[in-house]
């Protein structure tokens, strides 16, 4: 409003002063100089508001001193900063997407859940305050509140308030908050399964005893049920949901209903509308392995684990089936396996990993077979695997500290790397002076297949000498 | 007229010594020239004043007792008035002469009324507000001269709460209220924001400071405009929910929540350009002259200010000297003169402040290479020659004050950042609102007790004492941190029987002025700009002071320094930064 007079006031004055500037004589030939418009903010003068201290600016502040705070986990003084924070509450005309109800509520969880003084009664009453001041967003709250209980082992308590949490209806609300009611039905489902097992271990117990008890084995079903519906709720929605799943699939094979148990699996495995989870992996690979199931199914579980965690603990088992199956291909695999676990630092020192490999490639050289496979893997490691596993440093480290290790990795290296290798050698050295007889008969093998490094180095046999 | 009632009063004013009475309606004489009123009252009644209409006089009037809610109907301009005469009680509190409120300031008050066409006169046709009755009980008013007016309101206590208003508003009460939609307390609320105020000058509560700065600058107090804003911030002057001291009858609501609800500090400009503003639209004469023996003189406050800075007190003699050379230490100069566009508008504290930074200039340069030097030398002579004074070694002075001013800067920041803005007693904008609004301020107050039990003893910054000084410095801590004592010795020189600095150069902040038409300063500064480190220093200690950005002081430094340099820079018809000292002489 104000910015419009004073506008033209200065377009005007600009266009005099341009007149006034041209030669007098050509003036009336020069054409109209037409200035653009300049964004009003040029206009406006820049006042002292934008820099006085209001209400909003003053929490703001506040509210940056708490963030600090509770960055240096300082929680008295985020709490202290908090106090005063919360008067931004009553000024209820501001509909700002994370508003300060929110604020408050994520930062005061968080202070009461670390503050040395808090108890459970006071971050309770905090949590039905909380309840009350936003219905947007009262089941999350509701969740957020169990998580701490049930962290506080109160288990009951966490129960009771799921179920109150269930029964809330709130007009269009209650729709809204669809997702977070069917969270509440699964923690509720998972804390029947933790009543059930509960009841069940109790049986099997007194079970052994020639004991029987009715009611228990009755309650314990009925918790079967309420866990069960509720569980298989959930993991219809594509979600990552590995407690709810496990539970689910115990409660089923409990029972004897192995086909719904595979389901289940293999859905949460293989759906592709499932974010990528490992663990779908794991866990169907495990349910295959206790029913029994052919190496193949098992095999092709492992290999989507592979595919998305080439350094997956199950990979030694994964490598060690390869190797036993007749057909090259598979073996061809255990091999990139075992290379790839032992690309990643976790795996640097374990001699199960070692061992396998050096079976294996022991097994190649001694047949003279699929080199080739060996120089395709060797190809892409033979820049960094030296520095990263066969410098001399760790070859004085490895012998020190774990002689088989050592043992292991050297011929690993006498066959990569040659006889020269500082690794093998160093080892080998060592070895020989501790008059250890695996490693003379060791150093023999690698000088007999020395022509082998050469071979998938690169290095035709003639050049390779020096 | 009251010509007549004033005739036989002959006597000079005390305050302008014109001989230009006036009679209030509490039938006291005022001076017309400079609104002072005496303690004289008219002692003979004359009926010719009670028919005169222009002088409007005050009732009691048909003031509605009761409305539905147990509220009685006021007016927003009584509303300010008790605002008014809150602010003015406190300044009294805090040592300001009893005449700024019950004359000065109510005198403004009154006129600004008038003026305004709220009170004190005939309501012109055309008003929203039309009806107009005469002040049939206006012959009360003389008959009964116990009868308190609105001048004896200020000084009422509250609890009486029964304002008095123009006759006027209360007989158009009715229609006031039938016509307005919009919901609010006060009678005229929703009027007040609605109205075409272009030849009016409407009260808000950043006004209602400007009116107190007038009175104090009228009188010549020793309160800067600074001064009084911070001693609002801190709470010494009511203005921040001062509703709160509102009678329990006169009840708020609705569009009186964007009158009285205060949601952010008063910023300087605002209330200094208002009051300005105001003083023209009152039609105020020139002010008392600003001589050299008030507090508001460049040469006193600068005086306090160096105190406070904590610089030599050998600088005033430099500080004075720089006053005298541009003028602007001149009566006319300093006095305010309504409506006159040829003077200036002068902003005392950041003058003084500004004059300080140019000074250091003249005799440091502040380039962030010379004054070290200089703080060298003097560091080296004091290790040498423990006799007499020490030398005045930048260097030392900065720590200490970069020191405490960062230590006062964290307080502050914190201290603004932990305000409570909210009182105990909530307002709703409406009765619906009511429930909602009590509940959050209840939910607040339990949600502070607890995570105040978490934060241990936790109450909001306790008030500081009110005081002009925010740093102080004393001779008599032994760890050597006052440097008031300290001498110029190490950068002045003697040439010819006079004292010159060593200082061979100066530099600009700024080549011309911008005009204030075109963008609004007349000058730029930002912390990012080119300057010296100390410069900035030096600005943002200042800042600190006056609590009001460095750009104001930077804006103030490049006009004086025009002033100081503006002909010698032209003369040399080439554009450099820095000019030559030596052809500044000072006398």
């Amino acid at each position: 409003m104000a910015a419009a007079p004073r506008k033209n006031g200065l377009l005007e004055e600009e266009e005099e002063v341009v007149r006034s500037s041209a030669p007098p004589a050509g003036s009336a030939l020069l054409p109209p100089l037409y200035l653009p418009f300049l964004p009003p903010h040029f206009y406006q003068p820049a006042s002292s508001h934008e820099h006085k201290l209001n209400f909003k600016k003053s929490k703001q502040a506040c509210l940056s001193y708490i963030q600090d705070a509770m960055l240096q986990k300082q929680w008295k003084r985020a709490a202290e900063f908090l106090t005063f924070y919360v008067e931004s509450l009553e000024k209820d005309y501001s509909k700002e997407h994370v508003g300060p109800s929110e604020m408050i509520w994520r930062i005061g969880t968080e202070i009461l859940c670390h503050h040395s003084h808090s108890s459970i009664k006071e971050f309770n009453s905090f949590m039905e305050q909380m309840k009350t001041l936003g219905v947007k967003r009262y089941l999350k709250v509701c969740l957020e509140h169990v998580f701490h209980l049930l962290c506080n082992g109160l288990i009951d308590e966490a129960y009771q308030n799921l179920s109150l949490a269930e029964s809330w209806r709130f007009g269009e609300q209650t729709v809204i908050q669809d997702k977070e009611i069917k969270l509440i039905q699964a923690y509720r489902g998972l804390l029947d399964y933790c009543k059930w097992s509960k009841q069940k271990n109790m049986l099997l117990e007194h079970g052994q005893d020639g004991f029987e008890d009715l009611s228990v084995e009755q309650e314990m079903h009925s918790c079967f049920r309420k866990a069960a519906v509720n569980l298989k709720e959930i993991i219809k929605i594509p979600g990552v949901w590995d407690q709810f799943v496990k539970c689910y699939v115990d409660l089923l094979e409990f029972y004897g209903d192995h086909n719904e148990a595979r389901q289940v699996l293999q859905e949460y495995a293989y759906n592709p509308k499932f974010p990528a989870n490992p663990n779908a992996h794991v866990y169907l690979y495990q349910f295959l392995k206790r029913q029994g199931e052919s190496k193949k199914s098992l095999i092709s579980a492992l290999k989507n684990l592979h595919d998305t965690v080439p350094s997956h603990e199950l990979m030694i088992d994964f490598h060690l089936m390869l190797q036993k199956s007749k057909k090259r291909k598979k073996r061809r695999l255990g091999l990139e396996v075992i290379f790839a676990v032992l690309d990643y630092a976790g795996w640097k020192e374990n001699v199960k990993a070692w061992s396998c490999l050096a079976k294996q490639l022991k097994q190649i050289v001694i047949s003279e077979k699929h080199l080739d496979w060996l120089k395709q893997e060797w190809s892409s490691r033979k820049d960094w695997w030296p520095a990263f596993h066969f410098s001399r440093y760790l070859g004085k480290k490895n012998w020190q500290e774990n002689q088989s290790l050592s043992y292991e990795k050297a011929l690993v290296a006498g066959i990569l790397l040659g006889k020269d290798g500082k690794y093998f050698k160093y080892v080998s050295h060592q070895g020989c002076k501790a008059r250890m007889k695996r490693f003379r008969i060791l150093k023999k093998f690698v000088h007999k297949h020395n022509p082998v490094y050469m071979r998938i180095s690169g290095l035709s046999e003639s050049s390779g000498q020096p | 007229m009251d010509e007549e009632a004033t005739r036989d009063f002959n006597e000079r004013c005390a305050q302008c010594s014109e001989v230009n009475w006036g009679l209030t309606d509490g039938g006291r004489f005022y001076c017309r020239s400079c609104h002072n009123v005496t303690e004289r009252t008219r002692e003979v009644v004359n009926t010719d004043f009670i028919t005169n209409t222009r002088v409007q006089t005050i009732s009691k009037g048909s003031r509605k007792q009761e409305k539905t809610d147990g509220g009685c109907e006021w007016y927003v301009c009584e509303g300010f008035q008790l605002v008014l005469k809150k602010q003015a009680e406190a300044l009294e509190a805090l040592g300001v002469c009893p005449q700024m409120k019950d004359e000065v300031l109510w005198n403004f008050w009154r006129c600004y009324l008038q003026r305004s066409k709220q009170a004190y006169c005939i309501r012109p046709a055309g008003e929203t507000v039309k009806a107009l009755s005469v002040c049939d009980s206006s012959t009360d008013v003389d008959s009964d001269p116990e009868r308190p007016s609105l001048l004896h309101v200020l000084s009422l206590s509250e609890s009486e709460g029964d304002l008095q208003t123009d006759n006027s508003f209360a007989s158009s009460t009715s229609k006031v209220s039938e016509c307005t939609s919009l919901c609010s307390g006060s009678v005229d609320g929703s009027l007040y924001l609605k109205k075409n105020q272009k030849e009016k000058l409407r009260m808000t509560m950043p006004m209602t400071l400007s009116f107190c700065y007038m009175a104090l600058l009228w009188l010549r107090e020793p309160v800067t405009l600074s001064d009084l804003l911070r001693f609002v911030v801190e709470g010494h002057i009511p203005y921040l929910n001062v509703f709160q001291h509102f009678p329990e009858k006169m009840k708020l609501c609705g569009v009186d929540l964007k009158i009285f609800c205060v949601e952010s500090w008063p910023a300087y400009e605002e209330v200094y350009n208002k009051m300005l503003e105001l003083a023209v639209f009152l039609e105020l004469p020139r002010f008392p002259d600003i001589t050299d023996s008030c507090f508001l003189h460049p040469d006193m406050l600068c005086m306090k200010y160096l105190m406070e800075a904590n610089l030599p007190d050998e600088l005033h003699n430099w500080t004075c000297r720089v006053v005298k050379k541009i003028g602007i230490g001149d009566v006319d100069f300093l006095t305010l003169v309504p409506g006159n566009k040829s003077t200036a508008k002068v902003k005392y504290d950041i003058l003084a402040a500004a004059v300080i930074v140019v000074v250091l200039k003249l005799l440091f340069l502040l380039d962030d290479k010379y004054e070290w030097l200089l703080s060298d030398f003097a560091e080296e002579r004091n290790k040498n020659n423990k006799e007499g004074d020490p030398y005045f070694e930048f260097q030392k002075w900065y720590k200490v004050i970069k020191c405490s001013l960062d230590a006062k800067q964290k307080k502050l920041d914190e201290e603004r950042a932990k305000y409570l803005w909210r009182c105990e007693k909530p307002l709703f904008y409406s009765a619906k609102m009511k429930s909602k609004v009590l509940k959050r301020r209840q939910m607040v107050v339990n949600l502070q007790n607890q995570f105040g039990k978490l934060a241990g003893s936790v109450r909001p910054a306790e008030k500081p004492n009110p005081s002009s000084f925010q740093l102080s410095w004393s001779e008599e801590n032994t760890d050597g941190s006052c440097f008031h004592g300290h001498s110029l010795k190490g950068i002045l020189q003697e040439k010819c029987g006079l004292l010159k600095p060593m200082n061979p150069d100066y530099w600009l902040c700024t080549v011309k002025l911008c005009t204030e038409r075109s963008c609004g300063h007349l000058a730029h500064y930002s912390r990012e700009e080119d300057f010296p480190q100390s410069y900035h220093f030096v600005l943002r200690l200042f800042s600190f002071l006056l609590r009001i950005q460095p750009s104001y002081i930077h804006d103030e430094v490049c006009v004086i320094e025009q002033k100081l340099f503006n002909k010698k820079f032209y003369k040399k018809a080439k554009i450099q930064h820095r000019s030559s000292w030596l052809m500044f002489s000072l006398q």
